[in-house]
């Protein structure tokens, strides 16, 4: 069994800031990811990020990436594990954990879980037709396989995804034939959807996706218009033709590990979905186990980075590693509380209140 | 509405316009930049302080206009790409630099397709010079000559090959 002192599940920024913020304290760290390789969702962003300097505003997601990895491999005390799943977390402090079709245990004497989140689906006839894709899934197709997803896209939802991975399509080539959102207005930044206006793609609020068609994949989309009860409004539905169809209609948090260690869960839609009970320090209604990133409520990379880089403080200075903690924990708030101060961070602001009323069961 | 469409109204390019006259003497930073959003590179990149510094992040960027030289160097830094260089000086024709982030990479000298903010065609351009530079990390910066009138119209571009 590997012993290790702080065990991080989820090598993304979340979780490469955490590593590295509990390394610099002194604890020794293991970084499990499933993935051959380290960055998690960052490695396929070829977009620059937002916020500020100290979040490496302006750089590219896959430059972050490769930044992080670097201070990564120049830590002595941390330790990466590539294609391993983290499967559970036992009442003894026990991972289990799963490589090469075999079953591995690691006992940490803290974890911080930073598992990201996943895309959500759509119910609609023929949404199982090959051509109908997460966009997420599109953009790791182009960007890190260099693989043309097909030639005309319908995107479906214009939140920050929907806009980047449609700007994304143009740049591998791709006619986007429009991009289509049930809400009144654009959800992401007003930015990127001129970026894509002023390539002469439409975006269509007011609208969704009412069916795929095709015999073998998709040929085309139906979408019609939607009245103020996101109902579909019949005899407004428009063919569009097309090969795939891209979903980009929200994530979900991913906490099984939060639910099989038994910590105490809540059911906030402003976070995306359900999200772990944790106090200011990131640490879970489990003690020892911390919380990270999109696991913690579906945000951005730039606070990903910051929440890991608290948690990893907090397990570090659980375990004696405190130098200067509160200093440099209080700094991380701040960090946090300026990004989220703006316009665009109400729904979390208001997801994290809702959190913390929330009563433990 | 800009939050419907995603392209800017007149109004709020008019809250972003440099003064004809600042226009006319030379090259100068048009910063399309409408929505509150924790951002501040076009600040941390400036080397003239035309850019005031950021009291909140999330503020909208507020800069002076007879500070900046038009050096264009916050064009490649904004990751909204929402920032162009214009500059009226000409007698028969405008210049626009656009942030452009597509292949081919027009050649100097090329024929273009000038689209407005809509992705509308409006015309033609001539490219004089594209910039692409390491340090611009593949935002390319393409100089385009475009009819006298249009350097607050023409916002894109489509190679015609």
């Amino acid at each position: 069994m590997v012993r290790t002192e702080i065990a991080v599940v989820g090598g993304g920024p979340a979780g490469l800031s955490a590593a590295l913020a509990a390394a610099r304290q002194g604890a020794q760290v293991t970084i499990f990811d499933q993935n051959d390789r380290l960055g998690g969702q960052l490695i396929k962003q070829t977009h620059r990020f937002f916020g500020s300097e100290k979040e490496r505003a302006g750089t590219r997601g896959i430059n972050i990436a490769d930044q992080l990895i670097a201070e990564i491999q120049s830590c002595p005390n941390v330790r990466v594990e590539l294609a391993a799943t983290v499967l559970g977390r036992y009442d003894d402090g026990v991972l289990t954990y799963e490589r090469d079709d075999c079953v591995e245990k690691c006992l940490p004497q803290a974890v911080v879980v930073a598992s990201g989140a996943s895309e959500r689906m759509l119910p609609f006839p023929n949404n199982d037709l090959p051509g109908v894709y997460g966009a997420g899934a599109v953009q790791t197709l182009m960007n890190v396989h260099g693989v043309k997803p097909g030639e005309r896209v319908v995107m479906v939802g214009a939140g920050n995804i929907g806009l980047i991975v449609s700007y994304q399509l143009l740049q591998a080539g791709v006619e986007v034939a429009a991009i289509v959102e049930a809400a009144p207005r654009i959800g992401g930044y007003l930015v990127h959807a001129a970026k894509v206006r002023r390539a002469g793609v439409p975006i269509l609020t007011r609208h969704t996706v009412v069916a795929a068609e095709g015999s073998d994949s998709v040929e085309a989309v139906v979408i019609a218009q939607v009245g103020p009860d996101w109902k579909p409004i019949p005899g407004t539905e428009r063919r569009i033709a097309c090969d795939i169809l891209c979903l980009a209609v929200g994530l979900s948090p991913l906490t099984e590990l939060f639910w099989q260690a038994g910590c105490c869960m809540a059911y906030i839609p402003e976070l995306g979905g359900h999200v772990p009970l944790r106090n200011e320090r990131l640490e879970t209604t489990v003690g020892g186990l911390f919380v990270a990133g999109d696991a913690a409520g579906v945000e951005e990379a730039s606070s990903a980075m910051v929440e890991g880089r608290i948690a990893g403080l907090a397990a570090a200075a659980k375990l004696g590693y405190d130098r200067d903690v509160d200093a440099l924990i209080a700094e991380c708030q701040a960090d946090l509380s300026a990004l989220r101060a703006g316009p665009v961070g109400e729904k979390i602001r208001s997801g994290l209140a809702k959190l913390a009323q929330a009563q433990p069961a | 509405m800009l939050e419907q469409t995603g392209i800017p109204t007149a109004e709020d390019i008019a809250r972003v316009t440099p003064s004809a006259a600042r226009r006319r003497r030379g090259p100068v930073a048009v910063v399309e930049c409408f929505q509150k959003i924790p951002c501040n590179p076009c600040f941390t990149a400036c080397k003239t302080g035309a850019y005031k510094p950021f009291a909140d992040i999330n503020d909208l960027p507020q800069i002076d206009h007879e500070a900046c030289n038009g050096c264009g160097i916050c064009v490649s830094h904004c990751p909204g790409l929402a920032i162009f260089i214009v500059d009226e000086s000409g007698a028969d024709t405008d210049v626009v630099r656009i942030p452009y982030e597509f292949l081919p990479l027009p050649r100097p000298g090329e024929r273009v397709i000038a689209l407005d903010r809509a992705g509308e065609a409006v015309g033609e351009a001539t490219v004089i010079r594209v910039q692409n530079a390491p340090a611009l990390d593949k935002t390319n910066v393409v100089w385009l000559s475009v009819p006298k009138g249009m350097g607050m119209t023409v916002r894109n571009m489509k190679v015609r090959r």
